[in-house]
């Protein structure tokens, strides 16, 4: 009996990390499948969303308070990037956009060891989602990993609204099929792809304050991410965002449980469920794009 | 000027002190690399962020086959090394190359980190410590030894003369029908596919010379550096390297050469204490804005500035 809900916990743990994974990759994705631009300092953001957490945190105390005063400041970064950066890039080859972005990971990498140097720090739980859920004697769930998981339905589900509901959603789906025609009717696509760039690196960045306290923050997080929903991107096919949901739910349990089942060969478990996508899809499961 | 060139770095021991004549061999082997990855890149259009893997599994293979205080014969690990650098290239070739496009580049970039975690987490590569060579292969046959690898000099112009070998062959597959179809690939695949040029089959013979050539290398780089690591296969390397490409200008061999030089003597120089001081611990972060300003301000690279003064000069004297 304890075995089998032992099993639950872990799959509840997979789905959640599942979950975060496709915050993550839907950031990633919006990008590339609106504007063509890949970026590889996505998984930066990450890190720079979980250190920000850890620093105010630490200096603010409520993360309730800290929590929008940190999406400002990652959203204005974002901003800032992309029209200083990112936007002199749209018509250049994905080389050129992927050395760009490395050179931006250096950076943020390096500030963060000047910043908080490179040691591993903890982030406490808020106060109010400390408690766990009891299952047996021994075994409880922590609600914080709850609302993880809760919180990022709630995004997924406002960011479907967004895209297929408002009208902005519609100039932002016009946009990524034909950029001229909606420039010539009068809608401004810069300002569109200013603001898609600044709340998909966002998203990356809410991702990282909320996974801080499970994962804690240490230097090449955002690396380590980055290539994980890469491989989401991949299964799932780039432009889908019902893909993206599938294919990170899936990726989240596969790594989940191959650590738990098989340590050693865990960081190859989810590269080999790619290969074998690769071999009979290597379009990705649901490619709209 | 390129001779010229080849002349200055092949007389440069002559006056340097060892510690530069092992930082260009460093610099020379990084150049194969490079022009190795612009036979991908430039050539065919490949952008891969995976090839660090043939680097490091090469290193990883001459460690491996190396017994552990003696030297190994050059004559049979050097082939040994390049066949199993050209076996994994193949395996890999076949599924990365059913992807295109940005694609593409996700997916060597996730398989290479599939490799990286393999030798990372588990102990056959020594985890993440590495392995040790502590003797490099010895050029011996029958009692008889040409050169002796350990020697600095002897190990400079035996990378000096692969260095050349390779700009020269990769610069006969670019002219050969080969190489012309790879470069009609890359413009125009759907063109190609009907004159009755199949893309894999081309592609796939880059991406295992490429990765070949890579892994001649890496053998050279496990050799010099005395030790492999994972970091050695890591995409940080794979993305350095590009660097070096954009640097020096893609799709001339030469520029990867030009770019391979500027990248490890502009990195030598940021992290360098006596011009930086106590930042210098921090050279990353210099070596990001300069990376992010060539690609802004240079995106044709350095030998592309070449060309356009030697055209002026050209204009005037005629």
């Amino acid at each position: 009996m304890s075995g089998s809900l032992e099993f639950l916990v872990q799959l509840l743990n997979g789905i959640q990390y599942g979950l975060l994974l496709f915050l993550l990759a839907s950031g990633l994705s919006l990008i590339f499948g609106i504007m063509g631009v890949l970026n590889l300092a996505h998984g930066s953001f990450y890190m720079v969303g979980a250190y920000l957490a850890f620093w105010l945190a630490r200096d603010i105390g409520n993360i309730w308070l800290a929590i929008p005063i940190e999406l400002a400041m990652v959203l204005l970064i974002g901003v800032i990037l992309e029209s200083a950066l990112f936007s002199r890039l749209y018509h250049r080859d994905h080389l050129q956009q992927v050395l760009l972005s490395f050179g931006l990971i250096l950076i943020f990498e390096e500030l963060r060891s000047i910043f908080f140097g490179d040691d591993v720090h903890g982030v406490p739980v808020p106060p109010l989602l400390r408690s766990s859920i009891p299952l047996t004697g021994t075994l409880s769930y922590p609600v914080y990993r709850l609302f993880i998981s809760g919180a990022c339905l709630v995004v997924a589900g406002l960011m479907y609204l967004v895209i297929q509901k408002t009208r902005v959603g519609m100039m932002i789906r016009a946009g990524s099929t034909n950029r001229e025609m909606v420039q010539s009717l009068g809608i401004n696509i810069k300002l569109i792809y200013r603001w898609v760039f600044a709340v998909g690196v966002t998203l990356a960045a809410l991702a990282g304050m909320i996974a801080a306290p499970i994962s804690s923050v240490y230097p090449g997080m955002g690396s380590q991410i980055l290539i994980i929903c890469f491989v989401v991107v991949v299964v799932g096919g780039i432009g889908s965002i019902k893909g993206a949901m599938i294919s990170a739910l899936t990726i989240g349990i596969v790594d989940t449980l191959g650590q738990v089942l098989l340590p050693e060969f865990s960081g190859a478990a989810v590269y080999l469920l790619m290969a074998v996508i690769l071999l009979w899809w290597p379009q990705g499961l649901f490619r709209v794009a | 000027m390129l001779m010229l060139g080849a002349v200055c770095v092949g007389l440069m021991p002559l006056t340097g002190a060892t510690f530069y004549v092992q930082l260009v061999s460093k610099i020379m082997i990084l150049a194969i690399f490079a022009m190795s990855l612009d036979l991908l890149v430039g050539s065919a259009g490949l952008v891969s962020l995976g090839h660090g893997a043939f680097f490091g599994v090469a290193g990883y293979a001459i460690a491996l086959l190396s017994p552990k205080y003696q030297a190994a014969s050059l004559w049979w690990t050097l082939p040994v090394v390049l066949i199993i650098s050209a076996a994994l290239a193949l395996i890999v070739g076949l599924l990365v190359l059913r992807t295109s496009g940005v694609y593409f580049i996700m997916v060597t970039l996730a398989f290479g980190q599939m490799l990286y975690s393999l030798f990372h987490d588990t102990k056959l590569g020594g985890g993440s410590d590495g392995l040790y060579l502590y003797v490099r292969p010895t050029s011996s046959i029958a009692g008889y030894q040409p050169f002796d690898l350990e020697k600095p000099l002897h190990f400079f112009y035996f990378v000096f003369v692969i260095m050349l070998g390779v700009y020269v062959l990769l610069n006969r597959v670019r002219v050969s029908p080969f190489g012309h179809a790879l470069a009609g690939l890359k413009v125009n695949e759907q063109r190609m596919r009907s004159l009755g040029f199949p893309p894999i089959p081309y592609k796939l013979g880059a991406f295992v010379l490429a990765g070949t050539l890579t892994g001649l290398a890496g053998y050279l780089a496990a050799c010099q550096f005395g030790f492999v690591n994972p970091e050695m296969l890591s995409w940080h390397y794979s993305a350095m390297v590009l660097m070096m490409l954009i640097l020096g200008g893609v799709a001339r061999f030469h520029g990867a050469i030009v770019g391979a030089f500027a990248y490890v003597l502009l990195q030598e120089m940021l992290a360098s204490q006596a011009v930086f001081g106590a930042i210098a611990k921090h050279w990353q972060l210099g070596m990001g804005v300069l990376i992010v300003l060539s690609v802004l301000l240079l995106p044709n690279g350095l030998t592309s500035l070449l060309d356009r003064l030697s055209r002026v000069r050209l204009r005037q004297n005629s």
